[in-house]
C-alpha cells in the first residue's frame, strides 16, 4: 500500500490511456456525481466521487478489488452532469475493465461471458420457448452470428480472460 | 412504406414475448416493415461494456454491419441494445482512429464499419415516420380514462450527448406519444432515475431498493399503471413487485406495460393477442379502463 500511495500518477496514467479512462483526472471533487447517484442514495458502499478520488490518489488495490466499481448501475446521470465533463460511468467501465484482467470478476459476469461465447447472447435463449414462438405468432428467430463473436473475441484477447468455470446459464 | 432492419437483442426474444409481439404488430400496422436478419448478436450493453470496452465496440459495429449490408437503418425496440449500439454508431463514425481500430478487428470477420446507417429507438420511428398526428389519427380506443406513468429508461436519454433522443433532463417525446394515445401522462417523483436493473445479480438488495422507490412514487402520483420500453426495467419492477412482496411484506399491484403494449391496444389489436399471461402483475385493471 505504501508503495501505491507513492506512485499515483501511475495509476491514473494508467488508467487515461485506456479506453473510457480518458477524462479522470479533470475531477475537481465537487460531488456533483454523489448527489445525482441512485446508488448512493441507497448505500455508503459506493460513491462515484470517492472511487474517482482514491484513483487518483493511486490507491490501485483498494479500488480495483473493492466491492465499489461493481456497484455502479450505469444509468449515466452523473456524466450527464458533471460540471467538468468527466465521463464517469465510462471511467467506472475502464476501472472495471482492469479489474476483470487481474482477476477480480464478480460471478454474474463470468456467466454473461459464458452466453456471450456459447450462444452470441448474454441472455441465452430457451429451447422452450423458441418452440413457442409460432403459437404466439412470432416468426422464427434467426440465427445468431457466434463463429463471428467467437472471432472477434480473440481477435480482442477477450478469450484469454480468465472467467470463473460454472456452468453455462 | 418504411422498412428497418428490426434489432431484437437478448432478453425480449429470452424472455418478453409480449414486448416483441406487441411491438411488431403495431408497428407494422402503422405501416413499418420489420426485416429480420441472419447473425445478428448480443448488442454489447453495460455488462460486457464493463468486460472489456474494445470488445464491446468491435460486436456494437459487428450488428451494424449486417444493416449496413443490407442497406438498412436499424430500429430496436428495447432501449439498452438502442444506447449500445447508438452511441456505438456516433462514436465510430466521429472517431477516426477509433474506427480504424474496430475495423481491424472486424477484418477478422470479413466486415467493415462504413458508418453510413443509423440507430433508432422505435420512438423515433414513431414520432419521425409516422408522426404524431397520424398516430392520434389511428388510435380507435382512446385510453382517457388512463394516468400514466412513463418511465424510459435511462439508456433511451444518456449519455446525452452520444445517443442525441431528447433533453435529458426535460424529456418530452415519451410523454408526447403517450398523450397521442388519449392518456394523461402524469409526473412522479424521480421519474428520471435509474431501476437499479443493471445490479441485479450482483447487489439484489441494493437493486430491489431503488426498484422500490419508483414503484413507490408512481403509486403516491396516482397511477394507473408504469409504462416502460427497456425489458430490463420491465422485469426489475414487474417481477420486481414479487420481490418487494416476500422480501418487505409489501404489496403495490402497480401494473408494468411496455409503451408497444398500450399503442396495440389503442389501435384496436385485442388483449388475447398479446400475450400478456407474461405479467406478473396483472393488467386487468388497466384493460378494464380502456374497454
Amino acid at each position: 500500500m505504501a508503495q501505491e500511495k507513492a506512485s499515483p500518477r501511475n495509476f491514473s496514467k494508467e488508467i487515461t490511456s485506456r479506453l473510457g479512462g480518458e477524462t479522470i483526472t479533470f475531477c475537481y471533487q465537487c460531488g456533483t456525481c454523489a448527489s445525482s447517484c441512485p446508488v448512493a442514495k441507497i448505500t455508503e458502499k459506493f460513491n462515484p466521487r470517492e472511487v474517482i478520488r482514491l484513483a487518483l490518489l493511486g490507491m490501485r488495490d483498494e479500488v480495483l478489488s473493492g466491492d465499489a466499481i461493481w456497484l455502479c448501475s450505469s444509468c449515466y446521470n452523473c456524466q450527464e452532469r458533471c460540471p467538468q465533463k468527466v465521463e464517469i460511468a465510462d471511467v467506472i467501465y475502464a476501472l472495471r475493465n482492469i479489474a476483470i484482467r487481474e482477476g477480480h470478476i464478480p460471478n454474474i459476469y463470468s456467466e454473461f461471458a459464458a452466453g456471450l461465447m456459447s450462444e452470441g447472447r448474454i441472455v441465452p435463449i430457451s429451447k422452450f420457448l423458441e418452440k413457442k414462438r409460432p403459437e404466439y405468432g412470432l416468426p422464427p428467430l434467426k440465427p445468431a452470428g457466434v463463429d463471428a463473436i467467437r472471432k472477434i473475441l480473440s481477435a480482442t484477447g477477450f478469450d484469454k480472460i480468465q472467467f470463473k468455470k460454472g456452468e453455462t446459464p | 412504406m418504411t422498412t428497418y432492419a428490426l434489432f431484437l437483442g437478448c432478453t425480449i426474444p429470452a424472455r418478453q414475448p409480449h414486448y416483441e409481439l406487441s411491438a411488431r404488430k403495431a408497428l407494422t400496422k402503422l405501416g413499418i416493415e420489420l426485416v429480420d436478419l441472419d447473425h445478428m448478436t448480443c448488442c454489447a450493453p453495460p455488462p460486457l461494456q464493463s468486460i472489456d470496452l474494445e470488445t464491446s465496440l468491435a460486436i456494437a459495429a459487428h450488428n451494424i454491419c449486417i444493416a449496413e449490408e443490407a442497406d438498412l437503418n436499424i430500429v430496436t425496440l428495447c432501449t439498452g441494445c438502442f444506447e449500445s449500439l447508438a452511441m456505438a454508431n456516433a462514436i465510430l463514425k466521429e472517431n477516426e482512429k477509433l474506427r480504424m481500430r474496430v475495423n481491424k478487428i472486424l477484418s477478422s470477420v470479413g466486415k467493415e464499419f462504413k458508418g453510413n446507417k443509423e440507430v433508432r429507438h422505435y420512438l423515433q420511428v414513431l414520432m419521425n415516420d409516422v408522426g404524431l398526428k397520424q398516430l392520434e389519427k389511428s388510435v380507435v380506443k382512446k385510453l382517457n380514462k388512463l394516468k400514466v406513468a412513463s418511465f424510459s429508461g435511462c439508456h433511451l436519454l444518456r449519455p446525452s450527448a452520444l445517443l442525441k433522443f431528447d433533453d435529458p433532463e426535460r424529456p418530452k417525446i415519451f410523454d408526447n406519444l403517450i398523450e397521442a394515445l388519449g392518456a394523461k401522462s402524469i409526473w412522479y417523483r424521480n421519474k428520471l432515475k435509474c431501476c437499479g436493473g443493471l445490479l441485479r445479480g450482483y447487489a439484489d438488495d441494493v437493486a430491489l431498493a431503488i426498484a422500490k422507490d419508483k414503484i413507490v412514487n408512481a403509486t403516491k402520483a396516482g397511477a394507473d399503471c408504469i409504462s416502460t420500453l427497456c425489458p430490463f426495467c420491465f422485469l426489475t419492477l414487474d417481477l420486481g413487485q414479487m420481490l418487494i412482496k416476500s422480501t418487505f411484506k409489501e404489496e403495490y399491484n402497480m401494473p408494468i406495460i411496455h409503451y408497444s403494449e398500450l399503442l396495440s391496444l389503442s389501435l384496436g389489436i385485442e388483449p388475447k393477442e398479446l400475450a400478456l399471461d407474461f405479467h406478473k402483475v396483472k393488467v386487468d385493471s388497466v384493460l378494464n379502463k380502456i374497454a
